[in-house]
């Protein structure tokens, strides 16, 4: 008798286990005429939020200036002790020089060794100078060239129009 | 039958092995991990194993220590948010909301009605993101592939929220002491109800394509038990605890952020093996999602920072055109606010259990301790219990089962 209850327990369990793998299968396959949720990275663009926080870039006005005061508040807000700032002043008025104040960065670097992308900076910045633009494409080969320079986050103000990105 | 008294092993293997005898006590020390895939993050498991069956376990922590607890006490109380999230990596939400409760209460500030709702919705949001992350990854240990794609589809789309929200993917700090870092955007709530709409959909198909699956549950019942007691004793919390029996929850037991106004559930499991374990994060998600909606459905309009003066940066539009609320700015910004002297414990429910924070204030800008107790730590503890007995390819369902990620464990 043990023996019969134990051949039926045992064919309920083959049967049990074949359903399951069916229910499995059958889940699987009705995956594939579903649209794809992959992205093919980089022909196709990436979906990137109006918020993301991406490489910084330092932004100028409407008149093209240079909108850092040198104030060095976003260094004193950053948690990771990213930015490097040194100050200077230009004495020419305002149409001849490149900067909105007299007062301006003349090093302005960030090192994205350190940086954690955690916006404090953007936040602390009177003159909306420092900004997160929506890069994220910054793989580099030696730690050095992490630290971006002044030139280079100004750039990224233009650059951040033409990345190959989807904002939404 | 032969038995294996009568096996005769050649005399070479003897002296290759030394004084051991070979017939008796075989027993083999193995390390598991720290590089192996299936113990989530860098933990080494020191199994000592007779043939296939797991004698002791040890777990060795500490490959991810980096000193957070430290590095939180050289920062300023308003960016300590930064480093919360990085701690539990996949419930970045709740480990900024226990911190900023807790400064919340040594300054005695109370968060606008919005914004307690706008955190319970992102917290409990990031609640069954995390348990997405650990039903793919736990199910694939156990030998499934397909669910962890399904998982972290709809993972991916919490993420965006996420994104959209604040910024960031993992590492939001959203959560500021007093309020929020911003108000939501318009894109969000669309998003949101999309999200909703379609999740109960996904959990349907995952209980038929993984619960309900007869393998998976010949692997996972009965196996790996902790019972009520040893369970409470070990310091268990959280989904682990809960699968064991016993009704505790902070949300229900010690309220937050509003938790007592909403309607939900605590699951509950009897058995304390990894399909209890199995079954209650899987109820859990329901109960998160049913959050969620309450939460939508009551999302008052209002301010998201408390009127505290000091808490939040100024507007800007008023800071540049003040000389006083410029220098407000500038003095927030630079140095911080003060909290006043004191020591508080917050515990919070996150995904993974009881998360507390103990902070200790000398009424300076910067916290003169931090102290987390964090629920993988406590959780993990109990896993030589658990494994004892167990074969070695069960241990491997043992670890995903507690849920632990090695960043709450090591910090
Ligand atoms: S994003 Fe954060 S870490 Fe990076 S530079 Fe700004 S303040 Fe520093
Ligand atoms: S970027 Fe903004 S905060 Fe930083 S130094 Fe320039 S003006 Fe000041």
């Amino acid at each position: 008798m043990s023996i019969l209850s134990e051949i039926i327990g045992t064919v309920k369990d083959v049967i049990d286990v074949a359903r399951s793998t069916a229910t499995g299968m059958s889940i699987t396959l009705s995956q594939i005429p579903k649209a794809k949720k992959t992205v093919s990275y980089p022909e196709e663009p990436v979906t990137i939020f109006q918020r993301f926080r991406g490489e910084h870039m330092l932004t100028r006005n409407a008149d093209g200036k240079e909108n850092c005061v040198s104030c060095f508040l976003c260094a004193a807000a950053c948690p990771a002790d990213a930015i490097y700032i040194e100050g200077a002043d230009d004495p020419r008025p305002y149409a001849e020089r490149e900067t909105q104040d007299h007062r301006y960065a003349k090093i302005y670097r960030i090192d994205y060794g350190r940086c954690i992308l955690c916006g404090f900076c953007t936040e602390a910045c009177p003159t909306d100078a420092i900004k997160h633009g929506h890069n994220f494409e910054w793989a580099v080969y030696t730690p050095g060239e992490m630290v971006k320079d002044k030139e280079y986050l100004l750039k990224n103000f233009e650059r951040d129009k033409d990345l190959n990105i989807k904002l939404v | 039958m032969i038995s294996t008294k009568e096996i005769v092993v050649p005399t070479a293997s003897v002296t290759a092995l030394g004084k051991r005898d070979p017939l008796g006590d075989q027993r083999m020390t193995v390390s598991l991990g720290p590089q192996h895939p299936s113990t989530h993050g860098v933990l080494r498991v020191e199994v000592e194993l007779d043939g296939e069956v797991v004698v002791a376990a040890r777990p060795d922590i500490g490959y991810l220590h980096t000193g957070m607890e430290k590095t939180m006490e050289n920062q300023k109380w308003q960016q300590v948010v930064t480093i919360t999230c990085r701690m539990d990596y996949l419930n970045s939400m709740g480990n900024d909301l226990g911190y900023v409760l807790a400064v919340e209460k040594l300054l005695g500030v109370e968060a606008t009605p919005r914004t307690q709702v706008l955190r319970v919705l992102l917290t409990e949001l990031n609640r069954i993101c995390s348990h997405l992350v650990w039903w793919g990854t736990h199910v694939m240990d156990i030998g499934a592939m397909s669910p962890f794609f399904y998982a972290f589809d709809q993972r991916e789309k919490i993420l965006d929220l996420f994104e959209c929200v604040s910024g960031a993917r993992f590492h939001q700090s959203y959560f500021r002491i007093g309020g929020l870092q911003a108000d939501l955007p318009d894109t969000f709530m669309p998003l949101l109800k999309e999200f909703v709409a379609q999740f109960p959909d996904f959990l349907k198909m995952a209980n038929k394509l993984v619960s309900g699956n007869k393998i998976f549950q010949t692997r996972t019942k009965g196996i790996g038990i902790i019972g009520a007691e040893d369970a409470i004793n070990w310091g268990l919390s959280g989904p682990s605890l809960r699968a064991s029996g016993v009704n505790w929850d902070i949300r229900k037991s010690e309220p937050y952020t509003g938790y007592e106004t909403y309607d939900f559930d605590v699951p509950l499991a009897q058995d304390g093996d990894i399909w209890a374990r199995y079954v209650v994060r899987m109820r859990e998600m329901e109960e998160s999602l049913k959050i969620v909606q309450q939460a939508i459905d009551r999302l008052p309009a209002g301010p998201i920072q408390s009127d505290h003066p000091k808490l939040k940066l100024p507007d800007r539009d008023l800071m540049k055109q003040h000389i006083d609320v410029m220098i407000h700015h500038f003095l927030l910004a630079s140095e911080g606010f003060t909290v006043p002297i004191g020591e508080v414990y917050f515990p919070i429910e996150s995904a993974r259990g009881e998360l507390g924070y103990y902070l200790i204030s000398d009424g300076k800008e910067k916290p003169w301790r931090v102290r987390v107790k964090t629920p993988s730590f406590m959780n993990l503890q109990v896993l030589p219990k658990m494994a004892e007995g167990q074969l070695l390819a069960d241990l491997i369902g043992i670890i995903g089962s507690i849920d632990i990620v090695l960043g709450d464990i090591d910090r």
